[in-house]
């Protein structure tokens, strides 16, 4: 759990059984040869034009990595990459990326995957990859709506929705994403946002380095059902307020000159924001990112308020190293071998009682 | 054997009617009489030509040297007398907690060892611990077994071991009369009695007149034999039914070591569990040989001569079925991958595999039954054998994901081991009802082969067909096993591994295809052109990298294609490359040119063939045919049917394969029905037959 292990190690842990780029590798090798379909001005170009452009950078050996989707908007993106890929079925993605993991530890295998898919009909594959911590990258696209059933809420719009499906306003509270990922043992979460090409990069090369699973929640503009959703994070002067960027090391503190601070309130243990002063500044929270515990990673994920999203925090809540289960699964067949000689089959089928007939 | 598809020879024990199985030695005149006639086919045929009466069938069932051996003594026996008996049927029957499972493994497994034929039949409830002393509760152990070729677990018990009033009353009437009932009167109390509704003791009250009754107080003898250990009473009574296994394995001559070696194994931690176990085991055996109530012991002899030459075991279907994963495994020379959820009567399979890490098996228990085939998906188009297991229930949650398994096109295996439904249904019951789930079960037009084993030992074969299909044509395929065959057993002949066939398969190299400006590119979804299967190409491979999905493709390129042209070749693409699968041509086994066929799929081809030696040997023609391809039927079918002026099937549902074949070959066939959670009895079949014979 220690930061020191984590940098030390991450990398090379993480991606250490998938072969390497023979030649150096440019965003264009990652471009199939299909035609981007999202509407014009879509957030999805944005993400996986950063997508695209990071993959170099990791120098593996493209035909072993691999894209796997479920069914919504987000999840035409493998069609897009010049790499493996399966478009699945709606919300099996986690599911179908796990055997595909488990089975091949080199293999980088990503999921791609937005709000109602990982939240609504496949909230279980997600929750579970999260606990079982499988080697698998979910980038969940959320864009706080249903895109591609043409605009009804979904279990990240906030309460009250006016949609076609809710003309009197939608009655169900919210998932967050984030709370969700650490309530369910994830052991790297992050937030980012399709707009920001940068943070997005430096979010998706944390996420590869993380041995395990680790969920990425990209705010995503739908510019069609649910345009602006993120206003207020990417608007240069309401942003100053609204987000809280994360960074490990640094003290969390946000708006203008950066004159507020996430401090933990004594009484009740839980964080609240203040206005910095000289007295309270030595008060200010330390961005952990690599804390065992959890508790601070959720509390933070709770800052944000849900219908206007100020005080949003982005970055890497949270990243700790768990025992990975496709290597824990690889290591249970080694001792098996080691314990009872590789399989005979013959001795198997034989098994204990027999009797011989001659003729 | 009951894995001989088409034996020409009627066998004796199975021509006759049950009560005959253990009673030829009571019969005095009939049996002398007909001593020294040989029991061989011909004969028999002769012999029961046009006679029906159960009486005659059991003369026939005495082969003359048996009865030589009557009074023999046994060195084993002390002074008793030894009978020899042709086949057995016993059925143990207790409280769900009584442990009465085991004591019928153990007895098979005694059984086996010795070299007999045996099929058995567990029947237990759902319940772990359903409310002690209730009908619901009682668990019971079936096993018939001979000194010949059997095929079913029998219809009727000739012996009955009732640990309580509840086995008892839910068994008795089960009982031809005659049959000897062994029951713990400790066990009959008046509570327990009346927990049941028995207003007297059935003991006292005449009510088994007819019977032989044998009362044993099983619990205080078995508490007895244990004084000497450090155990509470109630510890104690729970070897009750070793002591039971001892005294049947008394009555029945069985080997003893084998059990006495399990017990050590199984409380290898618990030495003095072991060890009081093995002596209440040994102490029922001596109780046996000493009190005069069990004045007689009977011998089954080995059934050497139905069995061809070879080393056999004793194997459940569901063992059976996992060792068939493995074997193809191996075969393929591809890792086996399972996904799959805990379900009845699934589950063992997910634990047998398990535990075979070392062959490189992984199994994933996931999260649910969805996620159960999706990780098997992907690991299919990793390149692993993949492989899901389910019940009913489970096959109805996985079916979007067979249907992208269809549209991907991606070889991957559907185990279903059907039990009773709709819904939950009777999870620990059997029945065949899924059939139809299988064909039809998903939206679209997605076409699946289905294929079916008929006894448990056949689920090693079926396992390897169903791989053979799947790998060959790059297709999910189910594999309709039931609860009958999981959880039934039979002795198996055991393959050299050199005699299992090849499964190897080619994974996609390089490019498949030239574009007209000459380059080379690879297409994942251009055929070959015999089996229509596309290129297996897995991740790793360099210049391959592909994307696919359930979106309809453009044939060739496999690119996202809306084409309504494209849509209809498709999806007559993907039927044509099912219907083109090559499968082994219906054998009919029709040695007198019958004019009525009786046709069956699955489990129930131990009671057809049972049912069939019946009437053949009362002089009836009848064909027989047992599908083990239900999707693509084999090319002979249409031909075959239409040699028979009736076509009889019989199912344990409500008459899905007889739909599926009066549509597709309009042949006017006759459906025979039943689901009652229990495979069909030979006699009951027999007559049935016989009625769409006459009618």
């Amino acid at each position: 759990m220690a930061e020191t292990s984590r940098e030390g190690t991450g990398t090379i842990e993480a991606l250490s059984l998938v072969p390497k780029a023979e030649a150096k590798q440019s965003m264009k090798d990652f471009k199939s040869d299909q035609e981007v379909r999202w509407c014009p001005g879509c957030g999805d170009y944005a993400i996986l034009a950063a997508v695209q452009g990071f993959m170099p950078e990791l120098g593996l050996a493209k035909e072993n990595i691999v894209f796997v989707s479920g069914i919504g908007c987000s999840s035409r993106f493998p069609y897009y990459m010049n790499t493996y890929g399966m478009h699945s079925i709606h919300g099996r993605a986690p599911a179908i990326a796990t055997g595909l993991a488990t089975s091949r530890r080199d293999l980088s295998v990503w999921v791609v995957t937005g709000d109602g898919d990982a939240l609504s009909i496949g909230g279980n594959h997600l929750i579970h990859a999260l606990r079982r911590n499988v080697n698998l990258k979910i980038l969940l696209f959320n864009n706080r709506i249903y895109g591609l059933t043409k605009g009804q809420y979904s279990p990240t719009s906030e309460v009250g929705k006016i949609t076609k499906s809710t003309p009197m306003g939608s009655l169900d509270a919210p998932f967050n994403p984030v709370s969700l990922a650490i309530g369910a043992e994830a052991s790297f979460v992050a937030r980012t946002v399709d707009s920001d090409r940068k943070h997005l990069t430096e979010v998706l090369r944390q996420a590869a380095a993380h041995p395990g699973t680790a969920l990425v929640e990209i705010y995503q503009n739908c510019n069609i059902f649910n345009d602006g959703a993120f206003e207020a994070l990417k608007d240069k002067q309401q942003a100053e307020e609204a987000v809280i960027r994360l960074e490990h090391g640094k003290p969390i503190r946000f708006g203008s000159d950066l004159g507020k601070g996430v401090v933990r309130d004594p009484v009740t243990g839980d964080l609240k924001v203040v206005s910095v002063t000289a007295e309270n500044e030595a008060q200010v929270l330390v961005h952990d990112a690599y804390a065992p515990s959890a508790t601070t990673a959720f509390a933070l994920s709770r800052l944000a308020d849900p219908d206007t999203l100020h005080r949003t925090p982005i970055g890497i809540f949270r990243s700790v190293d768990r025992p990975v289960y496709d290597a824990q699964m690889s290591d249970q067949l080694d001792i098996a071998i080691e314990q009872n000689g590789k399989g005979d089959l013959a001795a198997l089928l034989t098994g204990g009682d027999t009797w011989t007939v001659v003729g | 054997m009951t894995s001989q598809v088409s034996s020409p020879e009627e066998q004796p024990g199975e021509q006759a009617d049950e009560t005959a199985a253990r009673g030829e030695q009571r019969e005095p005149a009939g049996v002398k009489a007909t001593s020294g006639k040989t029991a061989d086919a011909k004969t028999a045929d002769v012999q029961t030509a046009g006679v029906r009466a159960p009486g005659t069938f059991e003369t026939l069932e005495t082969p003359a040297a048996k009865d030589a051996t009557v009074g023999v003594k046994d060195a084993t026996a002390g002074a008793k007398d030894v009978r020899r008996l042709d086949r057995v049927i016993i059925r143990f029957a207790g409280d769900s907690g009584d442990g009465m499972q085991l004591t019928g493994d153990r007895f098979t497994s005694e059984t086996a060892s010795f070299g007999n034929d045996l099929s058995t039949l567990p029947n237990f409830p759902a319940e772990i611990r359903a409310p002690a002393g209730t009908l619901p509760g009682v668990s019971s152990f079936q096993l018939h077994f001979a000194d010949h070729d059997i095929l079913t677990p029998g219809d009727a018990p000739d012996v009955l071991v009732a640990m309580n009033p509840a086995a008892l009353k839910a068994n008795v009437t089960d009982l031809p009369r005659g049959a000897e009932i062994i029951v713990n009167t400790d066990e009959f109390t008046k509570r327990a009695l009346q927990k049941v509704g028995y207003a007297a003791s059935p003991l006292e009250d005449g009510s088994l007149d007819g019977y032989s009754v044998h009362p044993v107080p099983l619990t205080t003898l078995t508490v007895e034999a244990l004084k000497e250990f450090d155990l509470s009473r109630k510890e104690a009574e729970r070897s009750k039914n070793m002591f039971a296994l001892g005294l049947l394995s008394w009555m029945y001559h069985r080997p003893t070591e084998g059990t006495e070696r399990f017990l050590r194994t199984k409380f290898a931690r618990k030495p003095d569990i072991a060890a009081a176990n093995i002596a209440a085991f040994r102490a029922g055996w001596n109780f046996g040989e000493t009190t005069e109530d069990f004045a007689v012991s009977y011998e089954v002899a080995p059934a050497a001569q139905a069995f061809p030459v070879g080393t056999y075991r004793n194997i459940s279907g569901n063992l059976a079925l996992s060792y068939g994963l493995i074997a193809a495994s191996r075969q393929a020379d591809l890792p086996l991958y399972l996904g799959s959820y805990p379900i009845t009567p699934a589950s063992d399979i997910l634990h047998e595999l398990s535990r075979h890490k070392n062959f490189g098996v992984r199994t994933f228990q996931a999260e649910d039954e969805i996620a159960g085939i999706g990780a098997a998906l992907g690991a299919a188009f990793g390149g692993s054998l993949a492989v899901t297991t389910t019940s009913g229930p489970g096959v109805a949650l996985k079916s979007e994901t067979i249907g992208l398994a269809v549209s991907l096109e991606l070889p991957l295996l559907v185990v279903d081991i059907q039990r009773g439904g709709p819904s939950t249904g009777l999870p620990t019951k059997t029945e065949q009802a899924d059939l139809l789930q299988a064909m039809y079960g998903r939206n679209g037009e997605a076409p699946v082969p289905v294929i079916a084993p008929r006894t448990p030992a056949d689920c090693f074969d079926a396992a390897l067909e169903a791989v053979r299909i799947a790998l060959t044509y790059r297709t999910p395929v189910f594999l309709l096993s039931d609860g009958y065959l999981a959880n039934g057993s039979e002795p198996w002949r055991i393959p050299e591994p050199d005699e299992l066939p090849d499964l190897r398969v080619q994974f996609a190299q390089g490019p498949n295809h030239t574009l007209d400006d000459g380059s080379e590119v690879f297409w994942p979804y251009k055929r070959d052109p015999q089996t229509l299967a596309r290129p297996w190409a897995i991740p790793g491979t360099p210049g391959l990298e592909h994307r696919i999905g359930g979106i309809e493709k453009q044939d060739g390129t496999g690119n996202i294609s809306y084409d309504p042209a494209n849509h209809d070749f498709m999806v007559r693409t993907r039927r044509a490359k099912v219907d083109g699968i090559e499968v082994p041509d219906l054998q009919v086994d029709d040695p007198h040119g019958a004019k009525t066929l009786v046709l069956g799929w699955g489990s129930t081809y131990g009671p057809i063939t049972a049912a069939v030696r019946r009437l053949r040997a009362a002089g009836e023609a009848v064909a027989q045919a047992h599908l083990r391809h239900l999707n693509p039927f084999p090319r002979n079918l249409g031909t075959v049917l239409e040699r028979y002026d009736k076509v009889v099937i019989p199912e344990m549902n409500l008459g899905q394969l007889a739909t599926l074949i009066r549509a597709k070959y309009l042949v006017d066939a006759q459906s025979y029905t039943q689901v009652n959670g229990m495979p069909f009895k030979a006699e009951q079949l027999a007559t049935a037959l016989k009625e769409a014979i006459d009618g």
